[in-house]
């Protein structure tokens, strides 16, 4: 049995201007263990598919209105919010992509990385901070014991991203769930974070759901990736399937429009063509259809499936292109 | 810390200057003379000769700035405020007996002000837009609508015509009869602090509801706190910093502005002892009054200071 499926989920939110279906049937399942690499450009659904996972989306104006999120045995949408407090932070942690804004300016570092511990392990605050010490020690903060007493604003960005994670390790949970964890942080400081993250995940044998629309950090640290566009997934396989035999049009102009430094060619870089979608006037057809090379007229009335192309491979289009020639 | 204390104690003193030649001067500048007023109360055919050595009596007869600084240094050297020009007593005297009066009354209505306004401004912020949040904003809007002297003459007058009772008018010392003088206190300690607790609650609505939609509130939801925890651990800390800066403000309106609802009720604070001294020109009161409040509200402003360094650890005082 896998540790998490996810199966069906649709999460909506009711805006002025319409009701915008942020997440539309997304199904996805993730082993013990294991790192899945969520895939998008902004808007697509990627976070709003983790914020629906752990239950942190706001209600009002937001709301899960189909699917199953299988975690352990239960469906965490059917928990009472009391029960849902006890996953959240002991069972699955979350870290998110501003680390300058994610911690709490006036309590100290020591309190906030105490106190999952203080929370769910039902440690006493002298034994939660000396529990803080260890976890600052293990994401690399020197002289960790002197940090305690300090507040956030006395940490670079790199340092607070540091923090974050010593506060989602610190019930050893089964799910870390990582929302863009360095976007905001300088590129040296990006490949240090997350090799720490890829590590420690696996020292303390946690799944990862890493939220992304960085292809070069889905190469290297994913197991698994969704690609996801417009609230849906149009495709989904290992790391190699995706990277080495993107089969979606969305997908493939993914990689025409990323830099590689392993061509020797000179290749112009190539932007996907035309506007990211209007989340709350969808055509009826594919929404990737609008932007679409290989768009066909059933495309744009008919709604491509998610379906097989070989083993876990799957994409949803009509289409079948492919980049090998 | 210490130094920065010492540095903002310093600050007083230029502030203080200023306000004291104001005070003196603006005073001096009432229009009716407090000679005319005591001359029209004995004799109306007073002569000319009266006039110059009542002034001089008076010590009136100098120029201003003569005055001030005879007015200024007698403070200074022996914290001497001058005597009533009425009733030739020390200024000092009815400053000590009228002081303790009106804090104690700010006291009182300051609390009444947080009791109503930071427990119902919280649950209006977490319950936004229920039925709740609704009554709270509503109450408060009425609060604010509903001016304090209005509620004072109605609580005066009515319960006086329908059940024949009524405020007590003597002043009880707290020191003579504790209980009876809370109870006369009560009343206009729960109007003023009514009309207080409205903009109170309003900011810390707004800014409990600021503090909700931030990062790291979602952080700590992410931890499984509850809402409980959250709102008193990690909410409240952050939102308290723009209220403290009001609470701040409105003890100097307390100190200083109590006038009416002192009037009302008789309570013989500083705002009763300035009213009578104003009306009667008993400038070394008037300027004794202004110079207590000052000085008061500026302590109280320096305390607001001191307090951001204890809520916001950014800030570093020193």
């Amino acid at each position: 049995m896998p540790l998490l499926e996810v199966d069906g989920l649709t999460t909506r939110f009711r805006t002025e201007r319409g009701v915008v279906q942020a997440v539309d049937n997304v199904s996805f399942d993730l082993e013990e263990g294991e790192t899945l690499a969520i895939v998008g450009e902004s808007g697509s659904g990627k976070s709003v598919t983790a914020m629906s996972v752990l239950g942190l989306i706001p209600r009002p104006p937001g709301e899960i209105t189909a699917g199953r999120v299988m975690f352990e045995g239960r469906d965490l949408l059917e928990l009472s919010d009391e029960e849902m407090q006890e996953v959240r932070g002991d069972r699955i942690a979350m870290i998110f992509q501003e680390p300058m804004s994610s911690l709490n300016p006036a309590l100290t570092i020591g309190l906030q990385v105490g106190e999952p511990l203080n929370r769910h392990r039902k440690m006493s605050w002298t034994e939660s901070l000396k529990g803080a010490v260890g976890l600052l020690r293990k994401v690399q903060i020197p002289d960790p014991a002197s940090r305690l007493q300090a507040y956030p604003h006395q940490f670079s960005g790199g340092m607070r991203q540091r923090v974050m994670i010593a506060m989602a390790l610190a019930c050893q949970p089964k799910l870390i769930i990582a929302d863009e964890p360095t976007t905001a942080l300088d590129v040296t400081v990006q490949a240090q974070i997350l090799e720490l993250l890829k590590n420690l995940t696996r020292e303390f044998g946690s799944a990862m759901i890493l939220i992304t629309h960085d292809l070069g950090v889905v190469a290297r640290y994913a197991d698994r990736v969704c690609v996801m566009y417009a609230g849906r997934i149009v495709e989904s396989g290992t790391a190699a399937d995706i990277y080495g035999d993107p089969r979606h049009p969305y997908t493939l102009g993914l990689m025409a429009s990323i830099p590689r430094l392993d061509e020797d060619t000179q290749r112009r870089l190539v932007p996907i063509e035309g506007q990211p979608p209007n989340l709350a006037a969808l055509p009826p057809g594919c929404s990737f259809a609008p932007r679409c090379r290989y768009v066909t007229d059933r495309c744009r009335s008919e709604r491509p499936a998610l379906e097989a192309i070989a083993g876990r491979h799957m994409k949803a289009c009509f289409a079948n292109v492919s980049n090998r020639v | 810390m210490q130094a920065y204390i010492v540095r903002r104690l310093l600050a007083l003193i230029p502030t203080l200057f200023f306000a004291s030649v104001i005070v003196f001067v603006v005073v001096r500048l009432i229009p009716g003379d407090i000679i005319d007023l005591m001359l029209s109360q004995n004799d109306v055919s007073a002569s000319r000769m009266d006039r110059q050595s009542l002034e001089q009596a008076l010590g009136l007869d100098q120029p201003m700035h003569v005055q001030y600084v005879r007015w200024i240094s007698a403070i200074l050297l022996h914290g001497d405020f001058g005597k009533s020009l009425w009733q030739s007593t020390p200024v000092a005297e009815h400053l000590v007996a009228r002081l303790p009066i009106t804090l104690e009354l700010g006291l009182l209505a300051f609390i009444v002000a947080l009791i109503v306004a930071l427990p119902i401004g919280i649950y209006s912020a977490v319950r936004q837009d229920t039925a709740g949040d609704y009554i709270g904003r509503s109450f408060s809007i009425l609060m604010l609508a509903i001016p304090n002297f209005w509620l004072g003459t109605i609580v005066v007058v009515f319960p006086a015509i329908w059940w024949g009772w009524s405020p007590e008018v003597r002043y009880v010392p707290f020191t003579q009869n504790p209980l009876q003088n809370l109870s006369q206190m009560f009343l206009p300690a729960i109007i003023l602090g009514t009309s207080l607790s409205a903009v109170t609650m309003r900011l810390m609505r707004t800014t409990v509801l600021e503090v909700l939609r931030q990062d790291y509130v979602r952080t700590a939801w992410a931890k499984g706190l509850s809402e409980r925890v959250i709102v008193v651990r990690h909410v409240l800390k952050n939102a308290l910093i723009p209220v403290v800066t009001l609470i701040g403000l409105q003890a100097a309106i307390l100190i200083g502005g109590a006038v009416i609802i002192e009037q009302i009720f008789v309570i013989p604070g500083m705002g009763l002892l300035l009213l009578e001294a104003v009306s009667q020109r008993d400038y070394p009161i008037i300027t004794g009054v202004f110079l207590v409040v000052g000085v008061a509200v500026v302590l109280i402003n320096l305390l607001v200071d001191l307090s951001y360094g204890l809520l916001d650890p950014k800030v570093r005082l020193g």
